[in-house]
């Protein structure tokens, strides 16, 4: 999933200052899965703005609306109808939420309520940790699936590095370093000697130094 | 017991603390409540293993809240005890209401009425 923190109120506060009325708009998806944009955070989010614009004098109205996702026509057409009688909205999606609902509604201004981080597992409740970078062309098949991309501070396709020792990181102690990881994990599969093959030099123009990606599928376009 | 407690803390029943969600606590104060305790059980007591845990935690982020919007997170505070210390339960309410005078009438509450 699309995993998202949270963004500190003040900055929100200052973001919308000014505004009469506001909605704050959730995504069901990844954002709820990461506890940083689901129902929930809408509600505590506006709720906490009332409370603070109250408290200032300030009248403000701030409405509260969660779609199912933000990424997608038909969930954001959901709130056609309605999204001209606010001045503002904060979204709680992730970045890709917040651009397709300003793409959406071209004469409304649109706020990140969050910080879009990577994609990433939940390790446990409230850790989760990056798993892929969206390299476009996956290694996995050959890394015992375990990303050296996504995981290996250098993204090294030969690793590991002279850093890595007793299996961490040379950036962090609690940073496991990821051709250790592969090692073992071949090891375990008994796959080892495809340690030996040497990666050839990765193509690059599929990652995002290749500038912003788009996938066309002519089999399912309509 | 027949004990006395204060009688402006109105009592919220909910099956374990751990139902209690920091939205709950926020709402209230957005009502005009002065202050929030929560009392759970003993920590490690907690029949669903964990509740009073959580509670805690949210008690805590409400705090954060409720300082940033300028309500003071000092009004919302979490309390443990078992079921059988009645004498303690009266004691946490006292505590609770005297710092509520202390600290005065919650700031909303004011802004609502001076906004009506």
């Amino acid at each position: 999933m699309i995993v998202a923190d949270k963004k500190p109120i003040e900055e929100i506060i200052d973001m919308v200052k000014g505004y009469q009325k506001i909605l704050i708009a959730g995504c069901n998806e990844c954002v709820t899965v990461c506890e940083a944009g689901g129902k929930k955070e809408v509600g505590v989010l506006a709720s906490a703005l009332r409370m603070y614009f109250m408290n200032e004098g300030e009248k403000i109205e701030v409405d509260e609306i969660t779609l199912e996702r933000q990424c997608d026509h038909e969930y954001l057409e959901e709130i056609r109808n309605s999204i001209d009688q606010y001045d503002a909205v904060v979204s709680l999606a992730c970045g890709v939420g917040v651009q397709f609902m300003a793409e959406k509604y071209f004469g409304t201004p649109v706020y990140p309520g969050v910080n879009t981080c990577f994609m990433g597992v939940t390790e446990e409740r409230g850790v989760w940790s990056e798993r892929c970078q969206g390299c476009g062309q996956c290694i996995l098949g050959k890394t015992a699936g375990i990303c050296p991309i996504s995981r290996c501070a250098k993204r090294l396709l030969n690793g590991p590095c002279g850093g890595s020792t007793q299996g961490k990181c040379e950036i962090s102690k609690d940073l496991d370093c990821a051709w250790q990881l592969i090692i073992d994990r071949l090891k375990e599969l008994d796959r080892l000697d495809e340690y030996e093959e040497i990666a050839p030099i990765k193509d690059w123009s599929t990652e995002r130094a290749g500038g912003p990606r788009k996938v066309v599928r002519e089999d399912v376009r309509q | 017991m027949r004990l006395r407690y204060p009688d402006t803390i109105r009592i919220i029943r909910v099956p374990c603390t751990g139902k209690v969600d920091l939205i709950h606590i926020l709402r209230a104060f957005e009502k005009g409540a002065d202050g929030v305790y929560v009392v759970g059980c003993m920590e490690g007591d907690c029949r669903f293993d964990n509740g009073n845990l959580r509670a805690r935690k949210r008690v805590e982020q409400a705090q954060a809240i409720l300082d940033k919007v300028g309500v003071g997170g000092e009004r919302v505070k979490m309390f443990n005890l078992s079921s059988g210390e009645g004498p303690r339960f009266v004691e946490y309410a006292v505590e609770m209401t005297e710092k509520m005078e202390e600290m005065g009438p919650n700031p909303i509450k004011i802004a609502m009425q001076k906004a009506a």
